[in-house]
């Protein structure tokens, strides 16, 4: 019976993921615009951004709201690195490394806290990162940021080109959420959770705790950098308002608003602050308002998430229909007397 | 050699004085149960010894080696392992999934990034054995909210067992129990085999005093009697403090 059950809620979500990857790899074909190509990548990379900061949220339990600086660092590092004249490779791995030993730092010194404690710390670092971007001129250009002129062609394959450029974004982005479903199934994973569940108890069950956080802050810190570097990609421009408590406050936004601790909830929140904040900007002024409402709306209606909330209401929809068909079929029996 | 050696060990919040030169020797095999009236200190002793707060003074040893310096995660792979009074479980997790995280404790694959953990048969398995014994393996899919008061007391047991311990601390495992799962809770610990030491904390003095050999009287964090049941039960002192008349 439940594994009927499971049977056939995972065909479902296979259909699903399916046209989803369908309509993914065809979308420049047949999406109108480069603009909205370009919205779809911006989409894609923030997607990697906020799956990043799942693991932390949502598995770990460890609500961060200094990521965006974490973001920042990288994202300075490459149009830094690139504007000094290194190549776009080095520069890049440059980069990803330096973002990583930073979230090493930013890591030792916010999980000497959890809780509300985890959160005060990590805004205060990330207000610290914003502080150094904006006050740092000689390093970072303070208000007037930093330009990256060029793009890279890996495999001869030139990422000026807004298709082509999706297509690399989209790429990362597959290879992110496998690697996310890997990490998730994962015996490790499984500890990741259990620390956010019962610290106190993993701990007497021999796990070391401490160490377990902080790995899953590295893994949450190098996702973080492969979008922060593809960000700076696609804007071509790195600024102190990318590093703001603002920033780091839209993509917890992402994760809570497409559920915390499931695979596909940050993407869909991604999805939703991304179009919200591109598109229906172009029609509202005041989007900061929209983006606002259509939050609180979430957290009334389904407070679990977008995406664990329209499972649940797609299960008692499916569940009521059921019983309606049922209640029909009891009655039927007196049909052929009318 | 005795399994679990406690010496002189002190404990203060503040003012005041949770433990006071407890002494305890407990032999390898031994039942021991530990009584005393509430606020007496006792799961304090146990989270004591289990690391999780650090004692002011005195040592603890377990089979001979000190264990005052172990961090606390380190003494369940030294062979200890503890159940809680309030039951703490995952809550979001099937059972078999709570004591593959037992057994996951001890194995080096919790750290293991990339493979599958609802694979490791091995693993499964064994889960599946501790719970076996008690008596909960038919409903190990069952998640855990789905589960009773009864079967959570158990599964507690089990994810103790699970980790093959050499000492195992029972805090309180008939709190709350009805007389048949208490009954069901008795016969899964008196088929633990000797080989495993038993210290329990219990206020339920018709199944513990069955069960133990030897009993520990606290109150107000000091040892007031210790000897056999039979010992402790005609002790003036037990009938004072614990009996209340």
């Amino acid at each position: 019976m439940s594994g009927a059950r499971t049977q056939r809620i995972n065909t479902g979500r296979a259909i699903f993921l399916s046209v989803a990857f369908v309509a993914l790899v065809t979308l420049p074909y047949w999406m109108s615009g480069i603009y909205y190509v370009n919205v779809s990548s911006q989409i894609l990379f923030y997607a990697v951004f906020a799956l990043g900061l799942n693991i932390l949220v949502g598995y770990g339990g460890l609500v961060s709201l200094g990521h965006a600086g974490l973001f920042g660092i990288t994202a300075y590092a490459v149009a830094y690195l690139l504007s000094v004249g290194f190549g776009h490779t080095l520069a890049v791995l440059l980069a990803l490394i330096i973002g990583l030993i930073c979230t090493a730092v930013y890591a030792a010194l916010s999980l000497r806290a959890t809780g509300i404690g985890f959160i005060m710390i990590t805004l205060a670092l990330g207000e610290i990162l914003w502080g150094l971007a904006y006050r740092w001129i000689s390093l970072t250009g303070g208000d007037n940021g930093i330009n990256v002129r060029t793009r890279p062609s890996p495999f001869g394959f030139d990422l000026n080109s807004a298709t082509v450029f999706y297509y690399a974004t989209l790429i990362i982005f597959l290879l992110s959420v496998i690697a996310v479903a890997i990490f998730v199934r994962s015996p490790f994973g499984a500890a990741l959770m259990g620390t956010r569940d019962q610290p106190r108890r993993m701990n007497a069950l021999g796990y070391h705790v401490w160490a377990i956080r902080f790995w899953a802050c590295l893994l949450s810190g190098l996702l973080t950098s492969i979008a922060a570097v593809l960000f700076v990609y696609y804007t071509q421009f790195i600024s102190p308002q990318t590093t703001a408590l603002t920033a780091s406050a839209e993509v917890l936004l992402m994760v809570i608003a497409g559920g915390p601790a499931t695979l596909l909830g940050p993407v869909v929140g991604a999805a939703l602050v991304v179009v919200v904040k591109n598109v229906v900007s172009g029609y509202i002024e005041r989007w900061n308002f929209l983006l606002g409402a259509i939050f609180v709306a979430i957290v009334i209606l389904m407070p679990e998430g977008l995406v664990p909330g329209v499972a649940r209401l797609w299960r008692q929809g499916r569940r009521a229909l059921r019983r309606r068909r049922g209640a029909a079929a009891v009655a039927a029996p007196a049909e052929p007397d009318r | 050699m005795s399994a679990l050696t406690i010496n002189n060990l002190c404990k203060a919040f503040g003012g005041l004085r949770v433990t006071t030169d407890v002494n305890l020797n407990v032999e390898p095999g031994e039942r021991r149960l530990i009584i005393g009236p509430n606020g007496a200190g006792k799961t304090t002793l146990f989270n004591l010894i289990t690391g999780e707060i650090t004692p002011d003074s005195g040592s603890i040893r377990l089979f001979g080696q000190e264990l005052t310096t172990v961090p606390s995660r380190r003494r369940a792979h030294l062979g200890m392992a503890r159940t809680y009074q309030i039951i703490t479980l995952f809550e979001r997790d099937t059972i078999e999934r709570n004591v593959a995280l037992a057994l996951l404790g001890l194995s080096k694959a919790r750290w293991n990034p990339l493979s599958v953990l609802d694979r490791q048969h091995d693993l499964v398995d064994r889960a599946h054995e501790a719970l076996h014994k008690v008596g909960l393996r038919h409903i190990a899919d069952r998640p855990l909210t789905q589960t009773s008061y009864g079967e959570r007391r158990r599964v507690e047991i089990a994810m103790a067992l699970a980790q093959n311990p050499k000492v195992l601390l029972l805090d309180e495992p008939y709190a709350g129990l009805s007389i048949d799962e208490r009954r069901d809770v008795q016969q899964t610990l008196r088929a633990i085999p000797r080989d495993v030491t038993i210290v329990m904390i219990e206020h339920n003095m018709d199944v513990a005093l069955d069960f133990a050999e030897r009993i520990t009287l606290l109150h107000f964090g000091k040892v007031i009697v210790e000897g056999t049941r039979a010992e402790v039960v005609a002790d003036p002192h037990t009938r004072e403090v614990y009996l209340g008349h």
